[in-house]
């Protein structure tokens, strides 16, 4: 017994080195794995606190280009809006309104990152606001990332530019679909796999979310074609998209939540 | 000795805050980052004191990853240079550290760079390896370990040169 006491009295640099190097493995290997990262994220009051008013000073600076972007949209909208068949009438209540599946939040982003491999976000809306795991993040141009974890106030997002995430999507005027990932390379590229050979593709074509997962809904964009392979067993497309995001340069996002998502859940977990 | 353990907190706290604030969003010719933080684990001062000095490397590894999502690779990286920290320093300095009585601002400029370039580059070579993680992007790390090490190298001689004029 006193040996074995001695013989950690003599290592204790050595094992404490050790159970830290663990202990860190241990969180790295999490981060790896989907929805796993729950100690190790900055989604808790001290660093949220901190980037978000590291943020409230950073924003100042491009709030001319974030207007921009937001004045695009909203010219958009508009057009859709009064170019519209029928045109909105005063005092009609659309019933068609109340079943809608989705509901949307505004959020604006405290931490961007896009340089790493795994990049995650951070968003300025939490629990508090009724935001939990695996809502949709989008921008007013196209898709951006799924909700990971959650405190009061923040939110982390996967965004797409992470090796951990694979997003169902589809060419926008045929419904051959695949999965979205990205190889790390190039952050306003990513990679579109497993679409079928006989699936007719020209180079500038859309690709949009195919609404397959609960998480998106059909049709919101990602991105255009820009060139594509077969794959080494020749079956399937990889095709090279480019985002429609600047993932360099955003700030205001919406989240998206599915309000049938327990029912779906539900359904699918009885089976 | 209480003025010591006040100076070194608000260095810890300073630096963790630089970094995350600033430097992780300089992305120099796309994804290019110093780590500038590595320079409180090489000036930390030598004493007989192991446990908290390796302790203390592992509480800033983990807190710039707790900012940055990466898991623990920070803290990884950390804890092993603060571990093998008295071997680089005995293959730089040589005799002044057998006898115990090395001070950063006294020795020879050349021998400090060596021993900055052998902390950074182990340091960067784990960070990177643990962050992208997968085998088949041996190159990634290597070039990614090269350019963010330079970068890092670069802004930790010009804070110690800034520092000690000061004094």
């Amino acid at each position: 017994m006193q040996q074995i006491i001695n013989f950690f009295l003599r290592n204790k640099t050595f094992l404490l080195y050790l159970f830290l190097l663990f202990l860190s493995l241990v969180f790295t290997i999490q981060s790896h794995s989907y929805h796993k990262s729950r100690f190790i994220n900055s989604a808790n009051f001290l660093t949220g606190g901190i980037y978000n008013s590291a943020n409230n000073i950073q924003s100042f600076f491009n709030l001319k280009s974030q207007n921009e972007l937001l004045q695009e949209e909203n010219n958009y909208l508009k057009s859709l809006l009064y170019n519209s068949s029928g045109k909105p009438q005063e005092g009609f209540i659309d019933s068609t309104r109340f079943s809608s599946n989705y509901k949307f939040t505004p959020a604006r982003i405290i931490k961007n990152s896009y340089a790493s491999t795994n990049n995650v976000l951070l968003l300025n809306k939490g629990k508090n606001d009724s935001i939990s795991q695996d809502f949709g993040v989008i921008t007013s141009k196209g898709i951006l990332g799924i909700v990971d974890e959650t405190s009061n106030k923040y939110a982390t997002v996967i965004s797409v530019l992470n090796t951990n995430i694979k997003i169902s999507a589809q060419l926008k005027n045929t419904n051959h679909f695949g999965s979205l990932e990205w190889d790390t390379k190039n952050p306003n590229r990513v990679q579109l796999h497993e679409i079928s050979k006989i699936a007719p593709l020209k180079k500038g074509d859309t690709i949009v979310t195919s609404g397959r997962s609960i998480i998106f809904p059909k049709g919101i964009p990602i991105g255009t074609i820009e060139t594509f392979n077969l794959d080494s067993a020749e079956n399937f497309y990889t095709i090279e998209v480019n985002l429609f995001n600047d993932m360099t340069n955003i700030e205001h996002v919406y989240i998206i939540e599915n309000t049938d998502r327990k029912e779906i859940n539900n359904l699918l977990n009885n089976e | 000795m209480n003025n010591t353990i006040i100076s070194h907190t608000i260095q810890f706290i300073a630096l963790v805050l630089l970094q995350v604030a600033v430097l992780n969003h300089i992305n120099f010719l796309g994804d290019i980052n110093p780590y500038l933080y590595v320079i409180f684990i090489c000036l930390f001062p030598i004493n007989n004191n192991r446990i908290a000095f390796i302790f203390l490397s592992f509480l800033l590894g983990l807190s710039i990853d707790l900012f940055s999502d990466s898991g623990g690779v920070h803290a990884a990286a950390s804890v092993t240079i603060a571990f093998i920290r008295p071997v680089i320093l005995k293959f730089c300095f040589g005799s002044i550290y057998e006898h115990q009585t090395i001070k950063f601002k006294q020795v020879d400029f050349g021998a400090k760079v060596i021993y900055f370039i052998i902390i950074i580059f182990i340091h960067h070579l784990i960070l990177f390896s643990l962050e992208i993680f997968n085998l088949s992007n041996i190159l990634l790390v290597l070039k990614k370990t090269l350019f963010s090490g330079i970068f890092t190298l670069l802004l930790c001689v010009i804070t110690t040169v800034i520092f000690s004029r000061k004094k």
